[in-house]
Formats: C-alpha cells, structure tokens, sequence
C-alpha cells in the first residue's frame, strides 16, 4: 500500500526555512484546512467545527487558543489525521484527509506526524530511551537505528542523562520532554501538542514552551492547542478559536 | 505538482513480540496469577499422559523381560458345551514341535484343599489350589523361587509341596525355617519351596504344586493334564501358536484352546486408558477455565489501556497493529503458562515415576503439544479482547485518561 499525496511545492522537510516570506519560493503549507465541518450525530447533532479555513506553512509556530467547547479539540483530531471532516478539505502534509482509509491515516501519522499529550502518555514498561524509540517502532525501523535516533531526539531535548530512567522515575516536566521528543524523533511535518503545560507548575510549563521554542528556532513546524493565553502567547501566531469558528488570527512580529 | 508517496506503516514481527512481553511484564503479578490457570490444565494434562506413559512403559519393560513367548493350553468345552480334556500324549506332542523350548503340564487336582493344620474343615480351600505339576514347570515359566527349591523327579514322588506366593501368604508360611508341614488332602506334607510371584502365571501364585507321582498314588488323578504351559523360540511363537491346537488333540483341535497370558497383561494396560482419557478431559476442563480467564483479563486490560491503544494510534499503529499486540499478548500469557506447565507436569511425571520404581517417559508429541495448545487457548481468547482493543476509534482513544 502506498499512499499518494500532492504537494505543491517541494517536501515540507525541503524547506525548513521560516520567516522569508519575502523568498520566491513560499514554503510549503503543511496544513490546509477548506471549510471544513466535523458534525457528531445525535439529537440534535453537534456541530464541533462550522467551517474552519487555516493554514500553517512549513516552519510555523502557532497556538490555536480558545475555551472549552470551541472546538480545539475536534480541530486536533482533524490536524493529527485522528479522524475525518464530516465536509470541507483538511489537507495534511499535502495528503487530502477525506481520501485517506484507516491504514494510510496511520501511515500519515507515523511519517508525517508528532503529538504531545497534556498527560505525557508515556509507556510505563519501557525506559525513557525506549519511550522515544516507540515513535518508530509502526515504520519499521530496526532496534539499534531507533535507539540511536532516539538518543539524539532526548539529546535535543536535554534530557541525554535521563535516557535509562523509567517515567515513574522522572518529574512531570522531564516526562513531557521525553514526550517531545517521542514526538520529534521521526522528523514529522508538524509537530502536534495538546495543553502541553497542563499538569506542569508555572515554571516548568515555561521551560516546556522553551523547548517547543527552541524546536521551532531549527525549523520544526509546531501547533499548540490551549486554553490558556499566556501559554499562546508564546507562539508568534495565535488563532483564536470559538463555537467552531476561527475568530481572530494575529501574526506578530517574532520577538 | 510533484507527488510524494508515503510509505506504510509497518511493524517488525520482533517488535510485535517485544510489545507483548512490555505489558505482560508492566502488570507482573496478574501475568503470575492469569497464568497459573493455564499452567494447572497442561501440568495435568502432561502428567496424566506422562504417568500412563512411563507406567505403560514400565508394563512393557515388564513384559518383554517376561517374555510374550509364553503360550497356555487348555481343554475347552466342545460345541455341545460339555467339558473336555486333553490326551495324556499332548506334552510329548508339544515337545516335539521344533520351535518349542520347554513343555510343562500341570493337572488340578480336584477336591483337595491345603490346610495348616487339623483342627481346619477339609473343605475350607482358602483359595489355594493343588497342582500336580512336571519339574519343569519352573523353567517354562520362568519363574524364580524366594526359598528351597523346587520339585524334581525325587522329591516329586514323596511328601513334598511348593507353595505359590499367594498361597504361602494365605497359609501364614513366609519362610522354611523349622521345616513347615502343611495337610494335603489327609497327609502331611513337607514345603520344600515358595516361589515368587510369577506374574504371567497368578494362578500358580495361588496354588499348591505336588508332584504328579504323588499325586497319582495319593489322591488318583487323572494322567491327562489340565494345562500345558509351552515356551517356544521368541522368533517362532506365531508359527508355534497356529500348529498348538492341532499337535494337541489331532483328533478334535477345535476341542484346545491356545493363550497368551502376556495378552491378558497387556489388555489389563489398555484398560488403565479409560482412566487416562477421563483425567485428560478434566485437564481440559482446567486449560478452557484457564483460557476463560485469560479472556477476561484482556478485556480488562483494554479498557485500561484506552490510553496507551490512543498513544499508538497516534504513533501510527494500524488497526491491524493494535489487534495484533493484543493477540500475541494473550498468547504470550497462555504460552508461559503452557511452558510452565509443561515444565510441572513432566516434574509431576519424574516424580510419581520414581516413587513407583518406573522409568521416566513423556512422550514428545504431549510436551509440545501441551505449549501449542496453551497458545491455541492464549489465541482463542484474545481474539475478542484484541478485536475490542482494534475497534476503539483513535480520537477517542488519545482523550482516555
């Protein structure tokens, strides 16, 4: 099985550059969502997203922002290849997700995507190292490449000291970074993180965030969805989100 | 527009199994204790069929040291169902058949009982009894003797008596010392032997033999013998078997009736399998409770794994990926129990063999099967658990806490 997706100019690994609008050559946009719509049956049924148009180009840092029950988390089912728009076009890393059967959704997010979790979800059996090492395991990446790679990514977020350690063994902000880089290992086209501040203290959120920014400083394409606007402003974009609409989405200068 | 294919996702055969150990060992203690009921139904399977085995075995071992070259040949009743008996010249016949080794006659003689004393009524038999008997009886039988010797053209002409193993016991006599005397009839005989047990002959074992002469002269039996016991060459016992009945009684072969006592032995063996069958059901009874067992953890397990089915959604599991894990994992879980039982029920088999004296045998064919059938039981009930564990869809999966 292989999957087809188009992309409209070159791979997003291709151009990890960001902030050079003003090339000839825009980067590529790794998200392209079309009004899109993801209504959940029922009586009456639920509209979580009421046509959503946004994109995010490659090398990005955006945090989507908005209350519960605006559909943040709908959208992250739609931007993680987790599930369908019931109508309207959510394209991911180039791959048209109304398309796509199970098997090449999973594909698109073992090659194509990272998630982090506000619970860190880390495997409990398995060491730090080998935590990160799961990132590859569904492409098929033999043992030693994977604990190599894995290595790296932990080195990247660092936390090299800590590799053998067991997650019952590491503090909550060492659990999200070795979360991160389980998210980062495989090189994804966007790299996906749901609340990741939620269960850290103040200070810990913030070295978190340090993380993501300084991924985002060599290229990694990042979407943060909080609820939280000190958390949000830590991206140079921010789109506001509510009742399933986009409200606002401000570029800032990067600081 | 350039197109980009995106490879499958793909999961090494060897990372499938590194995953099934993972959970299995994350939750050690229910692993433990999930997989004792699947150790208890092979460990019983294994040593019932271990135990019927190695004493089978044994029986055989048995057998072939008592030879299954031993023939019996009686009197039948003819067609009109009256008794008949064999002409007084069979052993000579029987001799001469060239594959028979030895040829020993004995004749029961009737309403003789053997007593310790007096002061017991003559027709208390207690179970023993009286054989006049050729000398070689012992070697055609092979059997030994536990104490004196046996009769022989002398001794057969007195007095003189050797008990079988059983009738000794029933008279109380363990030994010669003080030179027992026990009633034949209304004389005092001397026991000049007491066999051991002669396991192809248990009618000797309950007999008291005296020689024919005496027999003859005291108590006026009949020269023609009740029984012929023939030993022939251990190559030639079929040929030997087919010609007996003929060489018997020329005249009237349907008359004789030819035995293999190592058969009766053997069907006594065979019978011992009804037993073996009933304890292997109920092994099988353990292995499905266990498998039952096995299923109902599963299904606990996915539920409490909704998160981590999410994570791996999300890293990229398939469906397929996810019923596969939860496959091999319940199968991993009955197959340590399968090894495990396997491994107690051949300990069980080593043990039990060796308090009875026999020789350790489990047969292959029980030790593998008892781990593929484990397996078999580990597939049968994760296939729903792992089916559940495929069907959650990944959105709601990765919102599980």
């Amino acid at each position: 099985m292989r999957v087809e997706t188009t992309e409209t100019t070159g791979t997003p690994e291709a151009s990890p550059q960001r902030g050079r609008d003003d090339d000839a050559r825009r980067p590529a946009p790794v998200l392209q969502m079309r009004d899109a719509v993801k209504e959940y049956p029922g009586a009456p049924p639920v509209r979580a997203l009421d046509g959503v148009d946004l994109d995010v180009v490659s090398g990005e840092m955006v945090a989507i922002v908005g209350p519960s029950g605006s559909g943040k988390s709908t959208l992250l089912h739609m931007i993680g290849a987790l599930d369908r728009p019931t109508t309207g076009v959510v394209r991911v890393a180039g791959a048209d997700l109304s398309r796509l059967n199970d098997r090449q959704l999973s594909a698109l997010r073992a090659r194509r995507l990272g998630f982090v979790f506000q619970r860190f979800h880390l495997l409990s059996g398995l060491s730090a190292l080998d935590n990160v090492a799961a990132g590859l395991v569904y492409r098929g990446v033999p043992g030693s490449e994977r604990r190599d790679r894995a290595a790296n990514a932990l080195a990247r977020v660092g936390l090299a000291k800590r590799a053998t350690h067991r997650p019952t063994e590491l503090s909550g902000g060492e659990q999200q970074r070795v979360a991160i880089a389980r998210a980062i290992v495989g090189g994804p086209a966007i790299v996906l993180a749901d609340e990741p501040t939620g269960n850290l203290d103040t200070s810990t959120g913030r070295e978190i965030l340090d993380v993501f920014g300084a991924l985002h400083d060599t290229g990694t394409t990042i979407v943060l969805i909080t609820h939280d606007l000190t958390v949000a402003a830590h991206a140079p974009r921010v789109v506001a989100l509510r009742d399933g609409r986009v409200d606002a989405d401000t570029h800032r200068e990067a600081a | 527009m350039s197109t980009l294919a995106l490879a499958p996702t793909r999961l090494r055969p060897g990372d499938i199994v590194g995953q099934g150990f993972v959970g299995l060992r994350s939750k050690r203690l229910r692993t433990l204790l999930t997989a004792v009921g699947i150790t208890i139904g092979i460990a019983a399977m294994v040593s019932v069929v271990g135990i019927s085995t190695s004493s089978r075995a044994d029986l055989l071992a048995e057998l072939d040291a008592l030879g299954t070259n031993l023939l019996e040949v009686q009197p039948q009743n003819n067609m009109f169902g009256d008794a008949t008996e064999l002409p007084v010249t069979a052993p000579d016949m029987i001799r001469r058949i060239p594959a028979v080794e030895s040829a020993a006659a004995t004749r029961t003689v009737e309403g003789v009982t053997v007593r310790r004393s007096n002061y017991i009524p003559t027709d208390e038999s207690g179970g023993i009894a009286v054989l006049a008997t050729e000398p070689n009886l012992l070697d055609t039988l092979d059997a030994t003797l536990a104490h004196g010797t046996f009769l022989n053209a002398a001794t057969g002409s007195y007095p003189s008596v050797v008990l079988g193993s059983v009738a000794a016991e029933r008279l109380g006599i363990t030994d010669l010392d003080g030179d027992p005397l026990v009633l034949v009839g209304g004389t005092w005989f001397k026991v000049i032997g007491i066999l051991d047990p002669a396991p192809l002959a248990p009618d000797i074992d309950r007999s008291a033999m005296v020689g024919y002469d005496v027999g003859q002269e005291l108590f006026g039996i009949d020269e023609a013998p009740s029984t012929v016991r023939v030993r022939t060459d251990p190559d030639e016992t079929e040929s030997v078997w087919s010609v007996l009945a003929e060489t018997t009684n020329p005249a009237s072969s349907s008359d004789v009736g030819v035995s293999r006592p190592s058969d009766a032995l053997e069907a006594k063996a065979q019978a011992d399998e009804a037993l073996t069958a009933l304890l292997l059901g109920l092994g099988a009874v353990a292995l499905l409770v266990g498998g039952v067992g096995i299923a109902n953890v599963m299904v606990i397990s996915v539920l409490e794994r909704r998160a981590e089915i999410g994570v791996r959604r999300a890293l990229g599991a398939t469906r397929r990926h996810i019923r596969l894990q939860f496959l091999v994992e319940s199968m991993l879980l009955a197959g340590l129990g399968g090894v495990a039982g396997v491994a107690l029920g051949a300990g069980i088999t080593a043990l039990y063999a060796n308090s009875q004296g026999w020789m350790f045998s489990v047969p292959q064919a029980a030790l593998l099967g008892g781990v593929a059938a484990s397996l078999a039981v580990g597939a049968l009930a994760g296939l729903y658990p792992a089916a559940r564990a495929s069907r959650l869809a990944p959105a709601e999966a990765v919102r599980a806490e």
